[in-house]
């Protein structure tokens, strides 16, 4: 445990000094900030106490964010090299893995942090559903959580930061939109497992406040696969030059 | 912590890269590992430090099978790989502090350890800068310094000093040399004066496979046992002839330097003898011998020798 907060610190530390973390932090609280409150169906115009709008852009701004904080996590290291200094140092494949992941899921908590005065402005401007409001924070967390497993693994396959980027973005695609798209085009169980697989039944399943296991399930073993397979690909040493 | 590898092979899909080699190494030793490039220095050091698996044989740290002790023998290596990769980034202090952390010194000892380190290696002026400012050479002390901060028993050092001038090639062999004498230590180079002048113990490795082992001192007395010599030969065959001169016996490598005007550089296991059957080949071939220098032997011939066959 102390050698996974080991990692995770600096690498958190890296987002600050390198600009990622002000440029994300800056480009998604002004984005959601402005959607939220003054663009399309924003607030006022909805006329209703809750975060719905915000949840709903939350959503699609983190499916481009998050493989763009994942990127560089692994790919610059194999591309440097530092990649061996690293797992030849007393501390396990497995421990460098989770602590890279920690510091990219405290990136996106750090960015949530941020948007709670919105939280609060709603809860005074009229009744809110705490309770759905919360779980909308938990929903995105456990989405960020999985889709950080999926932008590690891209990063891990390649020594290109771009490479990895895209590939996350793709895999990210398909979780989102691609098999909801789909579920609709086919009937009865193809359609349902597909739709089982999609982000958006589960995020939209929790933000409306209900905590479904199968829905926790999903998140959490889509997490676990990424962060898994990340770390069998390191164990391979794959050293692409 | 002695190291000792046994009938150790690593293959790169079909590629034998390391070819069934065994050597060991005692505490207090320094070992040169010398060879042209891609003869399998690097492939041989990243297993030692257990980045890499070997395909076959073992290889034993201490007590330990780094196959599958790794985690325990981690914390007693100390390694820079070749080319010194750091996040340059990260100011010095920061970066050896992060260095130390992984390496599991513990909170209390490490502002003592990087004092001592960052003096040792002398980084003293520009510990505050970030890695990225810095010239090659210090570039390379971090490195080192990356190594040894936890103090290790084994350190294990790719080219430590490629890309230094020669004041601090000189400055970073002798650092090496006082921190040896209580560790266990391989560095790889392929400067012949580095091993003559650091290492107590060398060995050639070429094709993966090991073609020397001994001390600076034995090497260079083999080296005195063979004889080089530059001959220039007219001969009516000017093309045959290099291949003629390899028939002879006692000569282990003919170096054409210039075929044309005959120009060769010769190595023979033998002084006398060698001069004599030149002469009388020529005589039976109908060659003119106009040249023979006899040239003094060096560790660099010993080498050329052994990695050029």
């Amino acid at each position: 445990m102390k050698n996974i907060w080991i990692i995770a610190k600096r690498e958190f530390q890296t987002f600050f000094d390198s600009l990622v973390a002000y440029i994300l932090l800056f480009a998604f609280l002004g984005l959601t900030g402005f959607l939220t409150w003054f663009f399309g169906n924003d607030i006022f115009l909805v006329k209703q106490a809750d975060l719905g709008a915000f949840f709903d852009f939350a959503y699609l701004l983190f499916i481009f964010f998050i493989p763009a904080i994942t990127m560089r996590m692994i790919a610059e290291e194999k591309k440097a090299g530092t990649l061996e200094v690293l797992v030849t140092r007393a501390i396990s494949d497995w421990e460098i893995v989770a602590g890279k992941y920690l510091a990219c899921l405290l990136l996106v908590g750090t960015s949530l942090l941020f948007t709670l005065p919105y939280y609060f402005t709603v809860a005074w401007l009229g009744p809110m559903d705490h309770g759905a409001t919360i779980m909308g924070y938990f929903g995105l967390l456990l989405l960020s959580s999985a889709y950080i497993g999926i932008g590690l693994f891209a990063s891990s396959i390649t020594n290109n930061q771009i490479v990895a980027f895209l590939l996350a973005l793709l895999i990210g695609f398909v979780f989102a939109f691609i098999f909801d798209f789909s579920a609709s085009l086919f009937p009865g169980g193809v359609g349902n497992f597909l739709d089982y697989l999609s982000f958006n039944t589960h995020f939209n399943s929790i933000s409306r406040g209900v905590i479904d296991s199968r829905d926790l399930i999903f998140f959490l073993t889509l997490t676990a696969l990424g962060l898994l397979l990340t770390e069998r690909q390191l164990a391979q040493r794959n050293v692409i030059d | 912590m002695d190291i000792s590898v046994k009938n150790l092979s690593k293959k790169y899909g079909t590629q034998k890269a390391v070819d069934n080699i065994s050597f060991t190494v005692k505490t207090g030793e320094i070992l040169g590992f010398l060879g042209p490039n891609g003869a399998g220095k690097t492939t041989t050091m990243k297993i030692l430090t257990t980045y890499l698996s070997a395909t076959e044989g073992e290889v034993k740290i201490g007590s330990f099978d780094v196959s599958d002790n790794a985690e325990k023998i981690k914390p007693h290596i100390g390694y820079l790989p070749e080319n010194n990769p750091l996040y340059l980034d990260m100011p010095v202090l920061e970066y050896l502090w992060f260095m130390a952390e992984t390496q599991g010194v513990s909170k209390e000892n490490i502002p003592g350890r990087i004092a001592t380190i960052v003096s040792q290696c002398g980084l003293n002026k520009e510990k505050h800068k970030k890695i990225g400012e810095l010239s090659k050479g210090y570039r390379q002390r971090v490195g080192l310094a990356q190594a040894l901060i936890h103090d290790p028993e084994i350190l294990i050092l790719d080219e430590p000093t490629t890309g230094l001038d020669p004041n601090q090639i000189v400055e970073i062999r002798n650092l090496i040399k006082e921190i040896g004498k209580e560790k266990t230590v391989i560095l790889s180079t392929h400067i012949l004066p580095e091993v003559e002048a650091t290492c107590d113990r060398i060995l050639i490795i070429n094709d993966g496979n090991i073609v020397a082992d001994g001390t600076p001192e034995s090497l260079s007395k083999k080296a005195e046992e063979s004889s080089v010599f530059r001959v220039q030969i007219k001969s009516p065959k000017p093309d045959e002839l290099a291949d003629e001169l390899r028939k002879l016996e006692d000569v282990s490598l003919v170096e054409v330097l210039n075929r044309a005007e005959g120009k060769f550089e010769i190595t023979s296991k033998s002084d006398m003898p060698f001069r004599e059957m030149l002469f009388n080949s020529c005589v039976k071939n109908g060659w003119i011998l106009t040249e023979l220098q006899f040239m003094e032997a060096s560790l660099e011939d010993i080498f050329r020798e052994l990695t050029l066959n």
